[in-house]
Order: structure tokens, then sequence, then C-alpha cells
């Protein structure tokens, strides 16, 4: 495995040991995952097994009741999500997460306001945050969305509010980008230019991606983590994981696509 | 260029209202229109729903009531300190209550508003039941004299002016951005890198010391503060302004403060039924026009004429 060879240094963002119960009923279990720098890298697993907890996790929105995360070779556990966020691993959301009253423009300069220090400015008219309007214009280029710059959020398809997500995601320059269900509720025509989208904003970066859609997983991550009931059940390349019994078991049902 | 046409025109009928109408009357609508600005700021672009906003207004009324009756302070002194104080409480309360949302957080602040309520019922200054008669209208910085309703028309018509200016700054500001982006989603936010709470204090601190400039304005413009100016039927009264007026939209509010304080007036001959009406309207506006007059005006004018600088009233 190729994986025998790496160094801890290689490691973007790694979980240890990670659990999260609510109550008796443990949503994550005993997890470790080790997500290569500069890769594409799967979380997958079927209904319930706890992927959206695991983000949760990783970036902080709830608190571990067992486990560390390392972010950089940096134990994060105790930090908040804020903090996680301006230190460079940034989420999306599963279900659409914009600011439908904002217009596309002003989404992306909510995140550029950031790292910008005037966001407390009560004071200040908006001309002294038009200085981010080139770079937040550059990132809906990016995503596709130059001409939407002044439509609300609100009025935009559902491909082009994900694409504003990410464009949103993307304001913060991350090293890592976890993504929770990007293609969710998407209509074919849709799949290629995310899936194209995301190959694209990948150089340069990490991800960490949530998907259930396997041709997009197949062609964009290089390793992936199969979960089920919140444990850990394998980790391995598309072939190695798709050839394994357990997942086939844990997909039954759902395996058409596999 | 058309808009300030019609603030111009606004500005001059504002100068020349107290010729026809009744100064008074007037000056309660102009510290309605500051107090439910200072409404909208929260739940309108902050998305905090506070139940007990008539704390900050009757406390500020009290304050400067109380500074003019012992000290004669002049006017700007005492309208300043009311602004202060109520600000002051805000930062607390919105310490105290701004992690949580939605239902709770109105109950907290309803909660809290009750409280002090019953401090200022039982306090020695406020006079009790019988509330703080006589409040004189001092000197402006100390010179000019304002003590007639003509004069002191005036004095509250620039005090308005100001506010209003004041509130569409802070929402058109940077941090105005950030506010309507905690109210549109707030985890998403927080995902940004943002503490959403120390925004909302500050909203909490904005907010409420405008609450307190309306309360000071208002003890001196009817020269009595009461245990009404911090009850809950004060605190209802500017949640419906609000919803009359247009949640959200930057004008509505101030206009349903305008109408709010016309009915009562005009129906204050009624007596009780004065409150069923209100009651009714509410209803009615909450079936049949959802957004209120100016979101409704404004919904009826993009459809007709839909044109590149539509939403000019959202945000
Ligand atoms: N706040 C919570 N309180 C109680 N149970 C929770 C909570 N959050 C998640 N769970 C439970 O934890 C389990 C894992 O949920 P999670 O959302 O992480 O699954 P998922 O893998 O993201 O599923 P999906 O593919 O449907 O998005 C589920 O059984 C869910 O009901
Ligand atoms: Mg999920």
């Amino acid at each position: 495995m190729e994986n025998s060879t790496a160094t801890a240094g290689d490691y973007a963002l790694e979980a240890r040991g990670l659990s999260k119960s609510f109550g008796s009923f443990y949503a994550v279990k005993d997890v470790d995952l080790k997500v290569r720098r500069g890769t594409i890298h799967a979380l997958i697993g079927p209904n319930g097994a706890g992927k959206t907890t695991c983000f949760n996790l990783l970036t902080k929105t709830l608190t571990p009741t067992a486990g560390q995360v390392i972010y950089e070779g940096r134990d994060i556990t105790g930090l908040r999500t804020a903090q996680v966020a301006k230190l460079g691993l940034v989420r999306s959301f599963q279900i659409s997460a914009t600011f439908p009253h904002l217009t596309c423009l002003e989404n992306v300069r909510v995140a550029l306001q950031s790292n910008h220090g005037k966001s407390f400015r009560f004071w200040s008219p908006l001309s002294a945050i038009r200085s981010l309007d080139p770079r937040a214009v550059e990132l809906l280029e990016q995503v596709g969305l130059a001409d939407a710059a002044h439509l609300q959020a609100t009025e935009l398809s559902y491909g082009k509010k994900r694409a504003l997500e990410i464009a949103t995601t993307l304001a913060l320059d991350p090293k890592v980008m976890l993504l929770d269900e990007p293609t969710a509720g998407m209509g074919h025509e849709d799949l290629e230019p995310i899936t194209e989208l995301i190959r694209q904003v990948s150089a340069g970066r990490t991800i960490l991606i949530v998907e259930h859609n396997l041709s997009v997983v197949s062609s964009l991550c290089e390793r992936i983590t199969v979960l089920q009931h919140g444990e850990l059940l394998t980790e391995g390349t598309y072939d190695e994981v798709s050839n394994n019994e357990d997942v086939i078991t844990a997909y039954m049902g759902g395996v058409d696509a596999l | 260029m058309t808009r300030t046409l019609w603030l111009g025109l606004l500005l001059v009928a504002l100068i020349a209202a107290p010729l026809a109408i009744y100064p008074v009357l007037l000056m309660s609508i102009l510290c309605f229109v500051i107090f439910a600005s200072s409404f909208n700021l929260l739940l309108g672009y902050a998305g905090l729903l506070c139940f007990g906003h008539a704390m900050f207004f009757g406390t500020a009324a009290y304050v400067a009531g109380y500074l003019l009756k012992t000290y004669g302070v002049s006017v700007e002194v005492a309208l300043i300190a009311g602004t202060l104080l109520s600000a002051a409480m805000g930062y607390v309360v919105g310490i105290i209550s701004v992690r949580r949302s939605g239902i709770q957080f109105a109950m907290i602040t309803l909660a809290i508003s009750q409280f002090v309520y019953f401090l200022l019922l039982q306090a020695e200054f406020t006079g009790g039941e019988d509330g703080m008669q006589r409040i004189p209208r001092s000197t402006l910085f100390g010179i000019f004299d304002v003590s007639d309703h003509m004069a002191f028309y005036y004095v509250t018509l620039t005090v308005a002016v100001l506010a209003v200016a004041f509130f569409y700054r802070v929402v058109h500001s940077p941090f105005g951005e950030i506010l309507r982006a905690i109210r549109d989603n707030e985890p998403r936010v927080e995902s940004l890198g943002f503490r959403p709470e120390r925004y909302k204090i500050l909203a909490m601190t904005l907010s409420a010391g405008l609450a307190g400039l309306a309360g000071a304005l208002k003890a001196m413009v009817f020269q009595f503060a009461t245990l009404t100016d911090v009850s809950w039927p004060i605190s209802a009264e500017v949640i419906l302004m609000t919803l009359l007026g247009g949640l959200g939209t930057l004008t509505g509010p101030m206009l349903g403060a305008g109408i709010v304080i016309l009915m009562n007036d005009e129906l204050a001959q009624f007596g009780e039924w004065a409150l069923i009406a209100q009651g009714v309207i509410l209803l009615l506006v909450i079936i049949f026009f959802r957004r209120g007059v100016v979101g409704e005006l404004s919904a009826l004018w993009r459809r007709l004429r839909p044109s590149p600088d539509q939403n000019q009233d959202r945000g």
C-alpha cells in the first residue's frame, strides 16, 4: 500500500479515535481517518452512517465525546468552529447553505470580510469594503456565476446555489475543504459541471468529500473511507473498496451503482 | 436621483407639518419612528425577535426625566444619557440572551423586561404607580429655549432625522452585511470564521441605544414618564408597527409607526374598542398582507415594472 510509506507530515487532516455519542447512541465511534495533503478523499456510507456527524466533529461544530482532531500537525480538538475556519479548514453543508436574501456578490463578500478586519464597523459605509468586490467577482466567475452577481441567492437554481456555496467557501482560500454531498438533489445536467468545478478547485488544496454518487467518487477521489453505523468499515482506493465484501453487504439494496 | 428628490420633498413636508397638524401628535409619531427603526434593526436585519423592547424605551424615559427634574440638565444631555444607559442595558441583555434564538430568545427578553418593570415599580425615583410627572423641557445646549411645542417639534425632528440616518448607516455598513448574513444562516456565518454572538450583542447594544433615544425624547415630548412606557403593551405595539409596515424593509416599520399612532389617536374616543380594532387590523395584515404595507407595495411595484434596480428597499 502506498499509504505505508507516508510520514505523519504528509497528512493535512487526521482524526484519532473520534467518537460522538448522543445519550447511549454512538453516531460516530472510534473513527481513525487520515487525509493526505493535496488529495481528494471520499467519505461514504449508507444513510445515517455518521458522515455528517464526522464533519461536524472535524470542524468543531460538535464537540467529540472522545478522540482528537489533528489539522496540519496541530491538535485542534479544543478550538471553536470560527477559529478552525480561520486556520483554513472550512466546510460546506449538506443542505444548501447560502444567504438567500443577499446577492451573490454579497454572499461571497461576507466570506471575504472574514479576514478583512472591518466586519464590526457599523459606522462605515459599504464603500469601505468595495475593495473586496473585484475578488468576489473573480470567485463568482470561477464558478460560472459572473452574470448572477446582483441576483439574490434565493433566485438561483439549485445547482447554481451549490456553486455559489463553493465560491463562498473558496473566498476563505481554505487549505482543506470539507464538502458534504455537494451534488445532493442535483439533476443530471448539473452533475458534470460541479464535478469539474471540484476537480478544478482541488488544485493546491486538500478535499474531503461526502458523496453518494459513486461515479462522481470514482472520477474524483484517490482514496475512500467507508463508514457504517458510525464505525470505520474499510479504507482504500475505489477498486479496493468496491470489491470489498463488507462494503458490498453494507450497500445491499443500493449495490447497483457499485 | 429621484430618491434625493423624494427625500427633499418629505423633509419640506415634515418642516411644514406642524402648521397643519397638532405638534404633539407629530412628535409622538417621530418618537415611535425611531423606536420602530430600532426594533427593525434587531428583527428585520439580525433576525432577533425581542419581546421586551419597551424596557430600553421606558428606562431611558425615566432616566432622562429624572436628570431633567433633579439636575436641570439640558435637553441634549438628557437624550445622550438615556441613549447610553439603554445601550449599556442592551449590551447586558445581549450577553445573557443572544446564545438562544427564536422563541427562546423572545421569552428571555420578555422575562428580563418584566424584571426591569418590577424594579422600576419599586424604585423610589420613578414615582411608582403614579409615574413621573411635570418633566421640564429645559434649554438646548444650555442656551436655546425650546419649551413650547413648536420649538420642541424641530428639536424632535432633528433628532429623528439623525436617528434614521444612523439606522440607515448601520444596516448599510460592513457590519450590517454580516448581520443580514447571520439572519439568513447563522451556522454558515460561523463556519466562515465569524463569532455570530459578538455581532448579535453589538446589534442589541445599538438597537437598545436607539430605543433609549426614542424613550428619552418621548419623556420630553409628553413631559411625563410612566410604567406604561416599560410595559408589555409598548413592546407589543412596536412589533405591530414593524409587521404592519413591512418586516425587513427599510422604511416599512417607520410607516407602520405613523399608521399605528394615528390609528390610536383616532380610535382613542372609542375606549376599549381601540384595542379590539388593533387586534383585528393585525389579524388582517397577517392573513392578507404578510409582507406589510411597504413590502406589498414594493412587490406590486416590481410586478408592474420589473427593472434592474428592483429590491431597492430590501436589505
Ligand atoms: N444531534 C443529534 N442527536 C441525536 N442523534 C443524532 C444527532 N445528529 C445525528 N444523529 C444520529 O446520528 C446518526 C448519524 O447521522 P449523520 O447525519 O451523521 O448521518 P449521515 O451519514 O450524514 O447520513 P446521510 O447520508 O443521511 O446524510 C443518525 O442515526 C442520526 O439520527
Ligand atoms: Mg449527512
